[in-house]
């Protein structure tokens, strides 16, 4: 199980990675982080942006509900 | 801290920054920085630190808004033609960003009262348009080991330099204040409006980099540029053992009213 846990569903680029980067920042190495996401833009844009800031991607996996994703990061 | 739904929205560009983040823009939002002058320099630089979100911003200016003013000095609106420059500027900040503290000093900074009003601070910027108060600036924040941002500008040029303490201070460069009336001020001579904020937009830059501590900053290092040929040079120097100020053997040792230009002076008696 993920540390924490954010839902950015509702969100738009950026603020989808800029609410996934600022629970990012709260974590300490090695924590994980869970985030539920659509797909499209933000499953093709956040994993890339937090790679590039250096999290990495533990699994990308679908939600329950279709058409979106959650994917783990860890720091 | 925790920043709210709506600043997250807010300074959400500069989160996005890998080297800002969100700790840099605590850092923004804890910074308390000290605005020497609301004119043409004062003005652009106040204007982007109050969008960035600075915590604490203090401005620094005796004078009222002349129209003139207005050719450059864009935080002033023409209705605030005769209202001092710094309720003018609070009153822009404001708008721009309730979450910046404004601090007003509706005086001229001088020897006697520049070191109390800078201790409070944690940068100075220097947006003066004097000989006088450049070189008072710089021999405060040298003796307050206080870092500040030197700029200057006239006709189609500009010049800007950053101090920490340690690194070549505006004395090192340039030993003592010209004499009064040799070098014209932009009040005689002109200047390209949009110099002013090309100019102060570069000092506000160096503010934000300094409180988030990203980059390298304009130090050991003076930015020249000529708006005419836009060509822009950035020449090394170091500090200057020789230096009145910093030197090893200090030959000013506390702070000086330097005599300002006669029409300097008529111009301040005239809007007072």
């Amino acid at each position: 199980m993920a540390n924490y846990k954010l839902d950015i569903t509702k969100e738009h680029c950026p603020m989808t990675f800029v609410k996934t980067k600022i629970e990012l920042s709260k974590l300490k190495s090695g924590d994980t982080l869970e985030v539920l996401l659509t797909d499209g833009e933000p499953l093709e844009n956040v994993p890339r942006s937090s790679t590039e800031q250096g999290f990495k991607v533990l699994s990308i996996n679908e939600a329950n509900v279709k058409g979106t994703h959650t994917v783990v990061f860890q720091k | 801290m925790d920043f709210t739904e709506v600043q997250i929205q807010r300074y959400s560009r500069h989160i996005l920054l890998q080297d800002v983040g969100v700790e840099g823009q605590e850092k923004i939002n804890n910074g308390k920085v000290l605005i020497v002058g609301a004119g043409g320099l004062g003005a652009p630089i106040a204007l982007y630190l109050a969008a960035a979100g600075v915590g604490t911003i203090g401005i620094i200016d005796g004078d009222v808004v002349d129209l003139s003013n207005l050719q450059r000095q864009v935080i002033h609106f023409t209705p605030d033609v005769n209202k001092p420059k710094v309720i003018s500027s609070k009153e822009k900040i404001n708008m721009i960003n309730s979450d910046v503290k404004v601090i007003t000093y509706y005086k001229l900074l001088t020897a006697e009262n520049a070191l109390e009003i800078i201790q409070n601070y944690d940068f100075v910027v220097d947006g003066t348009d004097n000989f006088p108060v450049k070189f008072l600036i710089n021999d405060a924040c040298v003796i307050a080991k206080k870092p500040f941002s030197h700029g200057g500008i006239l006709r189609f040029d500009g010049q800007t330099l950053t101090y920490v303490p340690g690194s070549a201070c505006y004395r090192c460069l340039f030993h003592s204040p010209p004499p009064p009336n040799v070098v014209p001020t932009c009040s005689q001579a002109g200047v390209l409006g949009a110099i002013a904020g090309m100019l102060g937009t570069i000092q506000a830059a160096e503010v934000l980099k300094y409180l988030t501590g990203v980059g390298d900053l304009l130090t050991n290092r003076i930015l020249t540029f000529n708006a005419k040929t836009m060509e822009f040079r950035t020449i090394k120097t170091k500090h200057n053992d020789y230096c009145p100020v910093c030197g090893s053997h200090p030959t000013v040792t506390g702070l000086i009213d330097y005599e300002q230009a006669v029409c300097e002076i008529e111009s301040l008696r005239k809007n007072k």
